[in-house]
C-alpha cells in the first residue's frame, strides 16, 4: 500500500508522469525505503541481498509491457547509493521508467546515487527514461551522481532518454554502453543547469560487433552562473557507425565544455562527433517579439523548444 | 493609419556615418494595399524593419493611431497591431510550426485553424505541422511558413519585407493570391509589402518609390506604375524561376 505525502506525490509526478499507483510492475523508493513494489508474471522485481538495490529480470518475449522504478527523497541529509540490475530477456519489448526527485528544505546535502546495469539479451528492445528534479529552498545541495552502464547483445536495441531541466545542484553523470554485433543504442540527453549548478556528462561507448551503431545526442542550455561538461566517447572496435552531438545555449555567465572522443580500431568504423555551444540568436528573439512576445517570454519560449 | 513623419535613419561605417533614410514623410492609410517599391540599397527594407521597432531613428516621429509610437519596443508594436514578415525567415532549433503558428495567433490555437493557415500559403498541414523550423525546411517552405505565422497575427498592418525573395514560381504564384484575398477582406486594416515584382506592384492600391532613402514618387498605383515599367523598380517575372526549375530558385 502506497503512503505518500503531497510533496511525495508532486515529485512523483515530475520524474515518473505518475498520478497514481502505475500499471504493471513496479518499485517506489521514498526515504531509502520501499513505498510500494508489484512484480507481474513476466517482469519480475526482488531486493538485493548484498547491497541496497533491486534486480528486475524480464522474461524472454516480454511484450508492450512496463517497468517504472522513481527514487523521492524528501528528507535533508539523506545519502544513498543504489545498484539496481536489469536483466532483458531475448526478444522483449519493454519501457522502463527510472527517475529521481529530491526535495530538500533542509540545510544538508541529500544525495542519491543510482548505479543501474543492464544486461540486454539478443534483439531485445528496450526504452528507459530517466528524469532528474530537484526542489526545495534550504541550504542543502541536491545531488545525484548516476551510472549507467549498458551491455548489449547481438541485434538488440536500447533507447535512452535522459532528462534534467531542474533544481539539481551538482550531478555527475557517467553512462558505458557496449555494443555487440547489430545492437544499437539511441540516446537523447536534455540538461538544463541553473544558479551554481554543476553538471557533468560522460559517456564512453564501445562498437564491438560488426553493424553495431550508436547515436548520442545532449541538447543542454547553461544559465545563470551554472556549468556543464559533455564528454562523449565512442570506441569503433570493428565495422560500426557512432554519431555523437552536443548542442548547447549558453547564458548570462553560464560556462560549457564540449569534449569530442572518438577513436576507431577498425578501418571500417565511420565515427562522427558534432558540437556547437552558443548564445540565444538575436534574430530569433527580434522573430518572437513581432509576434508580441516580451523579450524574457521569447527566450522561455525559444529554451522550452530547444529542450522539448 | 501609420504616419511617418520625418523620419532619419544612420548607420555607423567603421566610425563613419551614412545615412539610409533622409526626412521621410509618408502616410499609411487604412484599408489599402501600399506597395513600396525602388532601386536596391535605396531603403526599402530599413523602412519596414524602423516601422516594426527593430531599428530606431535618429530623427522623426512614427504615429501609429495617432499615437507617438517611435519609442516603442518591437513588442509593444507588435500588441498595438502590428505584424512584420521577414526578408530571411529565422530558423528555430526546437520550435515546431505549430508552435510559431499558435504564438503568433497569441491564442490556443486549434489545430484545425493552423492547418488552414498553412493551406493558404500552399502547404499540405499534415506534412508540416509538427515539422520543426529549423534547417531541414528549404528556403521557399520557410519563407511559406513565415507568411503563415502572419496571416495568423490577424493584424491591423501587415508588412511583407520582400515577400517574393528565395520562394519558387509555384509559390509566387500562389503569394499574389494570398495577397488578393488578404486585399479583398482588408476593409479597415493595411497592408505594406516591399518589393520590386511587378506582378506584385500590379495589385497595388498605392505606390511609394524609394530611392536613395528618399520619397521619389507616391500616388495611385495607376499614375506611378507605368513610369516603374521597365526600371529596377519593377522587374517584370521571376526571371530565374521562369526556367522551370522550381524548388529553392529565387527570385
Amino acid at each position: 500500500m502506497l503512503k505518500l505525502d503531497e510533496v511525495q506525490m508532486r515529485l512523483l509526478r515530475e520524474v515518473a508522469d505518475l498520478h497514481k499507483v502505475p500499471e504493471g510492475a513496479y518499485n517506489i523508493r521514498s526515504n531509502s525505503q520501499s513505498a510500494g513494489r508489484n512484480s507481474t508474471a513476466n517482469i519480475e522485481i526482488t531486493s538485493k541481498q548484498d547491497v541496497s538495490g533491486l534486480e528486475i529480470r524480464i522474461k524472454p518475449g516480454t511484450k508492450h509491457e512496463s517497468v517504472h522504478i522513481p527514487v523521492v527523497m524528501t528528507e535533508s541529509g539523506l545519502k544513498e547509493t543504489v545498484y539496481n540490475d536489469f536483466y532483458i530477456g531475448e526478444d522483449a519489448d519493454v519501457v522502463i521508467v527510472a527517475g529521481c526527485g529530491i526535495d530538500n528544505c533542509g540545510n544538508q546535502d541529500s544525495q542519491h546515487d543510482g548505479i543501474h546495469r543492464f544486461f540486454v539479451g539478443k534483439n531485445a528492445h528496450i526504452r528507459y527514461v530517466e528524469k532528474h528534479y530537484g526542489s526545495g529552498d534550504g541550504k542543502g545541495k541536491r545531488i545525484l551522481n548516476p551510472v549507467t552502464e549498458v551491455y548489449q547483445e547481438e541485434n538488440s536495441s536500447v533507447e535512452m532518454e535522459m532528462v534534467q531541466i531542474k533544481g539539481v545542484d551538482d550531478t555527475n553523470r557517467t553512462t558505458l554502453a557496449e555494443l555487440a554485433a547489430g545492437a544499437k543504442l539511441v540516446v537523447r540527453e536534455r540538461l538544463m543547469t541553473h544558479g551554481k549548478q554543476n553538471a557533468i556528462s560522460t559517456y564512453s561507448v564501445k562498437l564491438n560487433g560488426e553493424g553495431a551503431s550508436a547515436d548520442v545526442v545532449s541538447r543542454s542550455v547553461a544559465r545563470d552562473d551554472s556549468y556543464q561538461k559533455f564528454d562523449a566517447k565512442l570506441l569503433g572496435n570493428a565495422p560500426c557507425s557512432g554519431h555523437t552531438e552536443c548542442d548547447s545555449i549558453i547564458m548570462d555567465h553560464g560556462r560549457i565544455l564540449a569534449v569530442p572522443g572518438l577513436e576507431a580500431n577498425d578501418v571500417d568504423a565511420a565515427l562522427v562527433h558534432e558540437a556547437a555551444i552558443g548564445k540565444i540568436a538575436g534574430d530569433q528573439i527580434i522573430k518572437l517579439m513581432t509576434l508580441g512576445l516580451t523579450e524574457q517570454e521569447a527566450e522561455e519560449q525559444i529554451i522550452n523548444g530547444f529542450l522539448k | 493609419m501609420l504616419e511617418l513623419k520625418n523620419i532619419t535613419f544612420r548607420v555607423n561605417d567603421d566610425g563613419v556615418e551614412r545615412g539610409i533614410i533622409h526626412n521621410l514623410s509618408l502616410p499609411i492609410p487604412n484599408g489599402k494595399l501600399v506597395v513600396i517599391t525602388g532601386p536596391n540599397g535605396g531603403g526599402k527594407s530599413t523602412l519596414a524593419r524602423l516601422i516594426a521597432g527593430i531599428e530606431k531613428p535618429a530623427a522623426g516621429q512614427i504615429l501609429w493611431n495617432g499615437t507617438d509610437i517611435t519609442e516603442w519596443s518591437v513588442t509593444d508594436r507588435a500588441k498595438a497591431g502590428i505584424a512584420f514578415a521577414f526578408q530571411q525567415p529565422v530558423r528555430f532549433k526546437g520550435l515546431q510550426v505549430f508552435d510559431l503558428l499558435r504564438l503568433a495567433s497569441g491564442k490556443q490555437l486549434r489545430m484545425a485553424e493552423a492547418c488552414e493557415y498553412l493551406a493558404r500559403v500552399g502547404l499540405c498541414a499534415r506534412d508540416y505541422i509538427d515539422r520543426e523550423v529549423n534547417a531541414s525546411l528549404s528556403g521557399g517552405e520557410l519563407k511559406r511558413i513565415e507568411i503563415a505565422t502572419v496571416l495568423a497575427r490577424n493584424a491591423e498592418l501587415t508588412i511583407f519585407d520582400e515577400p517574393e525573395a528565395g520562394i519558387d514560381l509555384w509559390s509566387f504564384q500562389n503569394l499574389i493570391e494570398v495577397f488578393r484575398e488578404m486585399r479583398e477582406t482588408v476593409k479597415d486594416r493595411s497592408i505594406l509589402i516591399i518589393s520590386h515584382q511587378e506582378r506584385i506592384l500590379n495589385i497595388a492600391d498605392q505606390l511609394v518609390v524609394l530611392k536613395d532613402g528618399r520619397l521619389s514618387a507616391s500616388g495611385a498605383k495607376d499614375e506611378i506604375l507605368p513610369e516603374l515599367i521597365g526600371t529596377a523598380s519593377a522587374v517584370p517575372d521571376c526571371r530565374k524561376n521562369s526556367q522551370g526549375k522550381g524548388g529553392d530558385a529565387e527570385c
